[in-house]
């Protein structure tokens, strides 16, 4: 163990892996790559542009496609763990691979940690972000300058998860850090702390997301919009956002809680003076099970949406989707057990949680029916969003089953922690969340930029994901009941090996998959003008977002919309076709739009400073980035000047140029 | 007839080493409840596929005949359908989930007329210690025991949190420090089962195997005979040695074995596992190979 110095704390030279290869070579690239963007950025003078328009921007879409870049990006990080994952057990039978186990663990922990926190949810928060103040008519979220901090406090927690690659270790843990291993004892060196302030600082963020998304919904509505005329995906967004509160500081409690054990010699889940591993695993799977709904349920929105859209018809059973979502919410909290059904708490225990876990399925079944009945009736339009739906539906089916199955304990005691689970979680999460996320990201796209994506691309990426992902998963089933268990660096089973090797050409398929959501990003970006959309409402759809520009003025509408029923952009066109009534420069007032600030930034860079030197030890630095973000906070809520205004008399006039590019009828005695 | 998984030659659909070969009465009736509750299910969801493409298919936009209904959004025979076909599946698999948590406990007696084998069982850093108390003696990475004799477990960790798994005799459990877990099994024939740590527990995870060897009782009663004979006494000192991390630790027996040792390692009178020792932090990795210092 090196020295732990009075000034760099336990930062030291050895803390550089220049003996392994993979990290050093990694993070070569990285550095080259964010070097290479930010050269870019400065050479071609698009910086003041980036700076004023992105980073310090309060606009929710901006934050909303900040988040889905972070995402993207990281998925690309995530992925590459995998597939290393897969290639390490393709090949390591009777033998050590090419990876040994001390980086075989890091690997596993850190394709978790960011696929779950960096990846989903920040894709799905991102979505949030960016469709709901427009589905519900309102301007922005409820707290702008939060939601800015919200997402650089996640990129933060990114970031850090990122330089553990070059500076120091990730956890070696799994990626839900299990007492006594992750304790001081078991894991000594700083990869569990890395873990730990990455989550404690984006879990700030999460949870702030959730405030902020919770009180847009309940108070931000346009007039007219009562809660039952929302959009699904609004609902499932309540869902979700209302469970981020619940769930959350259960997370940062525990976490806390294992900081205190490994930082000031605490004893809560250690082996000595009455610390218990077993109060450790009810509190993060308190937190943890509800975090998979708070994934599921917006892709559930976005289905939601899809489905309707492109079937040209109404939701089948909205109130019956609103009840199952609100159901699933409840019964999120009361199911947590089933993730250790084998830890021996007992008959009855096991019993009550598993009948509870099986419930869920009865919402979620509904659901599927219910997007079976909207297809039913529907004129079908064969784009890429709704192939992602229709791949879900059948993929999630699959993964329904299985995980009824893994709530039976009888059966949970023979597949639990098997390739089995890892089958099952990849088919609900890939299979439900992932493609949700591509089906929205396609979805909105052109809503967000002007231009929509190129379709045959997408259609390829459909495809090789979806055949991928059966080529990767389904093998994995069957080792579990050929009873491989999951994270392992080598093995010594032949008939292992075979379905090993379908797995990772199976991944192989999934990363040809990825390279086509790249290249059709790429090609979309150089052929935007073909691919232009000027009308606003590319797909014909049916709620608020659709009726505004694309991309949408910063105040999103112009005149906030008076809604009277489901559906109400649907429901407009059926009544006015595309000549809406003409709008009186009496019908504009005055919008005052949030200020950028940069606030999340600084917060976010003191945030940096903070966690980095907290999991070093430095604690000079550490109390510097704590005072310096508070004072970011203290300065901000001190300046005077928080909005800008528009007057009406703007408003109407960049409102009636819209109309007039967009087609929608003139509007008479404005100015123009 | 068992097939040899372990020979190169065999071919992987023939090879049934894992659960569905299933050979004793737990993981018998574990996989049946699988089996069944798949079966159930499947009675659901290959319909429900096979509707959403012929769904999707019929009412695809170019298809003329497909009776377009853009404003079809409510039918309460369909809700009432849809709702009642999930729950009477739960209502099925809630009684079989009910019933078979109960019969399937880990901690429940298999009904037998033969007196079980009592086993307490220790993972440690990585390899697991097999104590019989009745016996009086110790083995480590090897579990012989009668074949048709029932044989219950209990378990605890010297470290950190580990699951004691044979898949072809079923119920994995955890072992966690302080605390002892209990586990029933038997082996209906004998045979060389594979034994593992089934949930992580740090870098010598993969190489944490053992085997649960099931023979006559005849046989185990000369096996108890012989390991009493031979080997080193587990003691307090020998148990720090053996607590300390090693992987790959060839199974061996101890001629005999201090009757308080497993109750002191729950009861931490002997402290838990001393972790990762910086010198020997590289023999760690089975790069370097194998490590037999805790022998």
């Amino acid at each position: 163990m090196p020295p732990v110095n009075r000034f760099w704390g336990k930062l030291s030279w050895a803390a550089i892996p220049f003996d392994s290869p993979f990290p050093m070579f990694a993070s070569a690239a990285v550095a080259l790559i964010i070097v290479g963007v930010f050269a870019w950025v400065v050479i071609k003078g698009h910086l003041p542009y980036v700076w004023r328009e992105w980073i310090t921007s309060v606009d929710h879409k901006r934050v909303g496609v900040m988040y889905v870049v972070l995402a993207l990006v990281m998925l690309l990080r995530g992925f590459i763990d995998a597939a290393m994952m897969r290639a390490q057990q393709a090949m390591a039978l009777n033998g050590p691979g090419y990876l040994p186990p001390e980086h075989y663990d890091q690997i596993f922990s850190s394709h978790g940690t960011i696929m779950i926190f960096f990846v989903a949810m920040p894709f799905v928060i991102g979505l949030m972000n960016f469709v709901v103040p427009l589905q519900i008519g309102a301007r922005d979220v409820a707290f702008p300058t939060l939601n800015s901090v919200s997402f650089w406090l996640t990129a933060t927690g990114a970031l850090l998860v990122n330089i553990s690659l070059f500076i120091g270790e990730f956890a070696r843990t799994g990626w839900i850090v299990y007492p006594p291993l992750s304790e001081l004892a078991y894991s000594p060196g700083v990869g569990v702390d890395y873990y730990l302030w990455s989550l404690q600082i984006s879990g700030v963020g999460t949870l702030l997301t959730g405030v902020n998304f919770v009180t847009t919904l309940l108070k931000g509505r346009a007039p007219g919009m009562e809660l039952w005329r929302m959009p699904m995906f609004c609902w499932t967004a309540l869902a979700s956002n209302l469970l981020i509160v619940a769930a959350f500081p259960v997370l940062t409690a525990t976490l806390a809680m294992l900081i205190l054990d490994r930082y000031m010699g605490f004893h809560f889940f250690t082996n000595e003076a009455g610390g218990n591993v077993m109060m450790f695993m009810n509190l993060i799977w308190a937190w943890g099970h509800p975090e998979v709904y708070i994934l599921i349920l917006p892709a559930f929105g976005i289905f939601s949406e899809v489905i309707a859209t492109f079937s040209s018809r109404a939701l089948f059973g909205y109130r019956s989707m609103v009840a199952a979502t609100m159901g699933i919410c409840v019964l999120a909290f009361t199911v947590w057990l089933h993730h250790f059904f084998t830890m021996g708490a007992g008959a009855n225990v096991n019993a009550v949680f598993g009948i509870l876990s099986t419930v869920i399925a009865v919402p979620t079944g509904v659901k599927v029916f219910n997007w079976l009945f909207t297809i039913y009736g529907g004129r079908v339009r064969y784009n890429v969003p709704i192939l992602w739906s229709i791949g879900f539906m059948v993929t999630f089916l699959i993964g329904g089953m299985t995980g009824v199955l893994l709530a039976l304990p009888p059966v949970d005691f023979l597949v639990h922690n098997s390739l089995f689970l890892v089958a099952h979680f990849h088919n609900v999460i890939i299979g439900g969340v992932v493609f949700g996320l591509f089906a929205g990201y396609t979805y909105w796209f052109p809503k967000a930029f002007g231009f929509r994506l190129h379709e045959g691309l997408g259609k390829a990426a459909f495809w090789f994901w979806t055949i991928g992902f059966y080529l990767a998963f389904m093998p994995l089933y069957v080792l579990g009941f050929l009873g491989m268990t999951r994270r392992m660096q080598q093995y010594d089973v032949p008939a292992w090996q075979p379905w090993l090797i379908a797995a990772a050409a199976g991944a192989g398929l999934i990363a040809i998959g990825t390279g086509f959501l790249v290249a059709q990003l790429y090609y979309s970006i150089r052929h935007r003008d073909a691919l232009r959309d000027k009308s606003g409402d590319p797909w014909d759809g049916r709620t608020l977002e659709w009726s505004t520009s694309s991309p949408p003025p910063s105040y999103n509408f112009a005149v906030l919309p008076a809604v009277s029923c489901l559906d109400a952009y649907w429901v407009e066109k059926q009544n006015a076709g595309n000549n809406p009534e003409a709008r009186r420069l009496s019908d504009y007032a005055a919008v005052e739009v949030p200020r950028n600030t940069a606030t999340g930034i600084i917060c976010a860079f003191f945030a940096t400073l903070m966690g980095f030197a907290l999991i070093w030890h430095i604690w000079w630095l550490a109390a510097l980035g704590g005072v310096g973000a508070f004072a970011t906070f203290v300065v901000f809520a001190w300046r005077d000047h928080v909005e800008d205004e528009i007057p009406a008399e703007e408003l109407a006039r960049m409102d009636g140029l819209d109309r007039m590019a967009r087609g929608r009828g003139f509007d008479q005695g404005l100015p123009s | 007839m068992p097939v040899d998984c372990h020979s190169a030659l065999t071919a992987p659909w023939t090879c049934h080493e894992g659960l569905l070969d299933p050979q004793g009465p737990v993981s018998a009736a574990e996989i049946s409840i699988l089996i069944d509750a798949s079966l159930v299910m499947a009675a659901i969801i290959v319909p429900t596929i096979l509707a959403t493409f012929a769904f999707a298919w019929w009412f695809r936009a170019s298809n003329p005949h497909a009776k377009y209904r853009p404003d079809f959004s409510y039918s309460g025979r369909i809700e009432l359908v849809v709702w009642s076909i999930p729950v009477m599946v739960i209502l099925l698999l809630g009684g079989v989930s009910w019933i078979g948590s109960h019969r399937l406990d880990p901690a429940t007696p298999i009904e037998s007329l033969v007196v079980p084998l009592e086993v307490q069982v220790v993972s440690l850093d990585w390899k697991w210690l097999f104590l019989y108390p009745s016996q009086g003696m110790a083995s480590v990475n090897l579990v012989v025991v009668p074949a048709g004799t029932p044989v219950h477990f209990k378990l605890t960790s010297a470290s950190v949190l580990s699951a004691f798994f044979v898949p072809q005799l079923g119920s994995m459990i955890y072992t966690m420090n302080g605390m002892t877990t209990q586990l029933n099994l038997l082996a209906d024939r004998p045979g060389a089962y594979r034994g593992m740590s089934s949930h992580f527990n740090g870098d010598g995870f993969s190489n944490m195997h053992f085997t649960l060897s099931a023979v006559e009782p005849a046989q185990f009663a000369a096996w108890v005979a012989q390991a009493r004979q031979e080997g080193p006494v587990l003691d307090a000192a020998s148990y720090r040695t053996l607590s300390r991390q090693s992987i790959n630790v060839a199974p061996y027996t101890f001629r005999a074995a201090d009757a308080e040792l497993f109750g002191e390692i729950v009861m931490q009178t002997l402290p838990p596992g001393p972790g990762p020792e910086p010198s020997r932090l590289l023999n760690v990795s089975p790069r370097i190979g194998g490590d037999d210092a805790a022998r």
